[in-house]
């Protein structure tokens, strides 16, 4: 393949960033994205230039890690597909991609592609869990839980905590991943006790990391790379709203 | 080096029990006068944090991912096992511990198992406690599916994410107690060395992966729950950032290793596509259950297509050599049968390195939309990655190194040979013998940091006298030292080739002489030429840019340094274990036609032939310096409750 890359190229925080081009050789249709990447970082390497810093781990889109804006689209815009599970043979031979990182206020880039997600972590350490100790629990099948709720909090439990939502975002707002974590506790008897405060302190967090207000554009959906639904932010902003007026 | 496991008197059964009453306890006001080190956030990591704050100490915990809810732990996909006997199939703690130990091959010490499966519930109970989804039947109770090496249905599993929604668990009860400032969370931070005072582990050196700074953490003790080593043959299931790192540093200041040699391969995996392959994609054995292993009869006819070459021309040798296991035939077999083919030059796909799983005889009996509905997924994401339609030709499938069962030697207490390290999960050797059985890597992480540590960490607290050193010691400064040593080495080195090209380089070394079949003489020709690469590489490594910001080629070349090393303790415990036991296969011991158990048909030929009277022991090797020969102390396994035996898959 004969492509054309414009890659972001930014030195860390402080600095504002440019694109770089690069006409890579040596790329196969069977390479994954991200090997596409490794190909590139090792002619800079062999050139003595510093290699273009992006995240992943696991490529098999699962850890969430891999965080690529391709062609203006989080992960690509494959569906239910994140970046490393992307192929090279979806684009065309003479192809330009521009690779860009997660852009948002609330994840400031680190280095070239790598962004600061720990804003998601946050969010959860206010409320993204059951308060039970180790030791305490009852026997697993005291507590009957019917298919479908039990099965609806899994698919909001799939959310692998990416951040694509929010890149895709005009608003950079957070609101398909609050809600997909918040659902997947409200949802269970087991979070239903904490559910309110949950709901609070989970918005509230969000709400001070900087990320945006949701408009309900559903861009969020269509680049999530599980494919998680809408429906968990109209349900989120039940809970939340509920929760408000219990005070 | 004197390697004491520490097993509890008693009958087997009640040695927990017993065990656990015996243990000195922590008084719940002086708990937080201790500070522990967690190193990695996966399943064992994360409930050891999480566990040990809810009791009150002080706890520190690392990872080099952006956050701890990323480690691979997150990528295990079939389920956990448990003893729950919820079906009513005859399940118990007995056949759990047994099945464990027989998929073991009978190298797991007995005690450490039995507990094993004794706690089995107990997580399942707090995996629900804390709102972990698995799947349920329409009555409400939990459901459970059947697994590799066991008879009863024991597994619980979350769709095909099991691995993703127990360490969400951990994640959120670890994230609870970061929130209440009990767990002192280091994302990107990858630690680079342990500090030894008096002879106990009392602080690690970090690298903040994204300023460079390295930085000193002092404790009462270390825990590491560091994952394994499996990258060390370059290609494999794990992600591309596990490494042996933390626990060969740790090896290296005094932690004895036992037997790296045990290695699980796992024969269906997505085949490598060229060079650029960097990780390999397992597909789930159920597969084999409808689909027909087969290669070309001639080396000629392995360019053509699938559909070019005839049926007399296609060997279904999985079949042939094995006609009453067929197609599914035990892992280590199919795996060991599939490189035989290739290395006669009979494999198919890119570098001859694949053969077909072929679904075409059960489309045609069961029809599309059965084969579908079985295996859909798996389907869609084998056209992701090779972008052919397993519906219209076979796959190609190829064995890959997915898990490791050596690790850290631990005593029952899961203290290393190093006084006041603690090592947890897959990076200790503890459980699984010499081959895992599937589903029980996540049973063994969350058992070892929510049910064992809790215990075993109050003893040492309260039987050795306190002293958490001040991070100016003398021995913070050598170990700092140490670090920054290795770091500039390896900015200073200005050669010619890349990282990965050593590392692709040494694991290709491993993999084709210490990889599914082992030999004296490919063993021998490893442990020669791998002293040769770690020279060049220390020569001739380029690693661009500086100490001093996020820099990833720095971080991977300090694994790659690890790994250089790590290769040839894997070939020397390789070479000395002259026997095959579950996942390490040595050629010159196999079953052959001559064997009384092939003769009364207990037992096919090629099976692994162990060597009970010679090798009935963990191998655990002390590092006696730099290019110098590791020492090595048996700890002999002394079975009281089971008889050693002859695996039988017939």
């Amino acid at each position: 393949m004969n492509l054309t890359l414009k890659v972001w190229r930014q030195k860390g925080a402080a600095d504002p960033g440019h694109f770089e081009t690069f006409q890579p050789k040596g790329i196969v249709e069977d390479m994954s994205f991200l090997e596409m990447l490794d190909v590139v970082n090792e002619e800079l390497i062999e050139a003595g230039k510093e290699p273009i810093a992006f995240d992943h781990d696991c490529r098999e889109g699962i850890c969430g890690t891999c965080s690529l804006v391709i062609n203006g689209k989080p992960h690509g815009g494959q569906k239910a597909t994140t970046a490393c599970q992307l192929h090279m043979r979806k684009f065309g031979k003479w192809d330009t991609i521009t690779i860009e990182p997660w852009r948002a206020k609330a994840f400031p880039v680190v280095k070239d592609l790598v962004v600061d997600r720990s804003a998601f972590d946050r969010i959860i350490q206010k409320g993204g869990f059951v308060s039970v100790g180790t030791g305490g629990a009852p026997d697993a099948n005291c507590l009957p839980i019917s298919k479908e709720v039990s099965d609806e909090a899994m698919d909001a439990a799939q959310c692998i905590g990416c951040g694509a939502c929010v890149a895709a975002c005009k608003n950079a707002s957070a609101m398909l991943f609050v809600s997909a974590k918040v659902s997947h506790m409200n949802l269970l008897p087991q979070g239903k006790p904490e559910a309110d405060r949950r709901v609070k302190n989970m918005v509230r967090q969000m709400d001070e990391e900087g990320f945006g207000a949701c408009t309900v554009t559903g861009s969020c959906e269509a680049v999530c790379p599980k494919e998680i639904s809408l429906n968990f932010i109209t349900k989120m902003n039940r809970d939340y709203g509920c929760a408000i007026l219990k005070g | 080096m004197k390697l004491d496991a520490n097993i509890p008197s008693g009958p087997l059964a009640q040695k927990w029990e017993k065990h656990k009453f015996d243990l000195k306890l922590v008084n719940p006001a002086n708990k937080r006068k201790f500070k522990v080190i967690v190193v990695g956030s996966g399943l064992a990591g994360s409930s050891a944090a999480a566990t040990l704050a809810e009791l009150g100490y002080n706890v520190k915990c690392f990872c080099y991912q952006d956050s701890p809810r990323r480690a691979h732990s997150i990528a295990a996909q079939g389920g956990i096992n448990a003893a729950k006997n919820y079906q009513n199939d005859g399940d118990s703690v007995h056949r759990l511990f047994y099945d464990t130990i027989k998929g073991g091959d009978f190298r797991a010490r007995e005690a450490n198992v039995h507990r094993l499966a004794e706690v089995s519930g107990s997580i399942i109970d707090q995996c629900v406690a804390q709102g972990v989804p698995f799947a349920r039947e329409y009555g409400g109770l939990l459901d459970n599916r059947s697994f590799g090496g066991a008879q009863v249905s024991r597994t619980f599993y979350a769709r095909g994410q099991t691995g993703q929604q127990l360490l969400l668990g951990a994640y959120s009860a670890l994230s609870r107690q970061i929130g209440l400032g009990k767990v002192e969370m280091y994302p990107r931070t990858e630690m680079l060395d342990v500090v030894m005072v008096k002879g106990h582990a009392k602080g690690i050196i970090t690298r903040n992966m994204q300023t460079g700074k390295i930085e000193r953490h002092a404790g009462d003790a270390v825990i590491m729950a560091t994952g394994g080593y499996g990258n060390v043959f370059y290609l494999s299931t794990n992600a591309v950032g596990c490494n042996v790192t933390a626990t060969f540093r740790a090896h290296k200041r005094g932690a004895a290793f036992a037997n790296p040699c045990y290695t699980q391969i796992h024969p269906t995996c997505i085949p490598v596509s060229g060079d650029h392959q960097s990780k390999l994609t397992l597909m789930s054995e159920s597969l084999r259950n409808d689909g027909r292993v087969w290669v070309p009869k001639n080396k000629a006819d392995c360019g053509k297509a699938a559909h070019q070459i005839s049926e007399s021309d296609r060997d279904y040798y999985l079949e042939r050599k094995y006609p009453s296991f067929g197609n599914l035939a035990p892992r280590d077999i199919a795996s060991r049968a599939a490189k035989e083919v290739c290395d006669e030059g009979r494999g198919v796909g890119p570098g001859g390195l694949g053969v077909y799983l072929d679904f075409a005889d059960a489309i045609q009996r069961l029809g599309e939309d059965m084969i579908r509905e079985r295996y859909g997924n798996l389907f869609d994401m084998y056209e992701r990655i090779t972008g052919e339609s397993a519906y219209k030709q076979p796959m190609r499938i190829f064995p890959a190194v997915h898990y490791t069962m050596g690790g850290l030697w631990v005593d029952y207490n899961l203290m290393s040979s190093m006084p006041g390290l603690f090592v947890l999960g897959e990076a200790n050797f503890s459980d699984h013998g010499a081959n895992r059985l599937g589903a029980s890597a996540l049973m063994q992480g969350l058992a070892d940091g929510y049910f064992v540590i809790p215990y075993t960490i109050a003893h040492y607290f309260a039987s050795e006298e306190k002293n958490c050193p001040s991070t100016d010691h003398p021995a913070f400064d050598e170990a700092e030292a140490n670090v920054r040593g290795i770091v500039e080495t390896l900015l200073k080195a200005n050669g010619k080739r890349t990282v990965r090209s050593f590392h692709r380089e040494v694991g290709k070394l491993v993999w084709e002489n210490c990889g599914m079949a082992r030999s004296k003489k490919s063993l021998s020709e490893a442990l020669k030429r791998i002293p040769e690469l770690r020279a060049e590489f220390w020569e001739n490594v380029n690693v661009p840019g500086s100490g001093d910001d996020m820099n990833q080629a720095l971080e991977y070349a300090g694994r790659v340094a690890d790994y250089m090393e790590f290769a040839e303790l894997l070939c020397t415990d390789a070479l000395k274990r002259e026997e095959s036991c579950g996942g390490h296969f040595r050629v010159e011991h196999q079953f052959t036609d001559k064997d009384p158990e092939v003769k009364n048909g207990y037992t096919n030929e090629g099976e692994a032939k162990r060597n009970d009277d010679k090798f009935a022991y963990v191998a655990a090797w002390e590092y006696t310096g730099p290019n110098k020969k590791w020492k090595l102390h048996k700890e002999p396994l002394k079975y009281e409750e089971v008889k050693m035996s002859t695996r039988s898959y017939k």
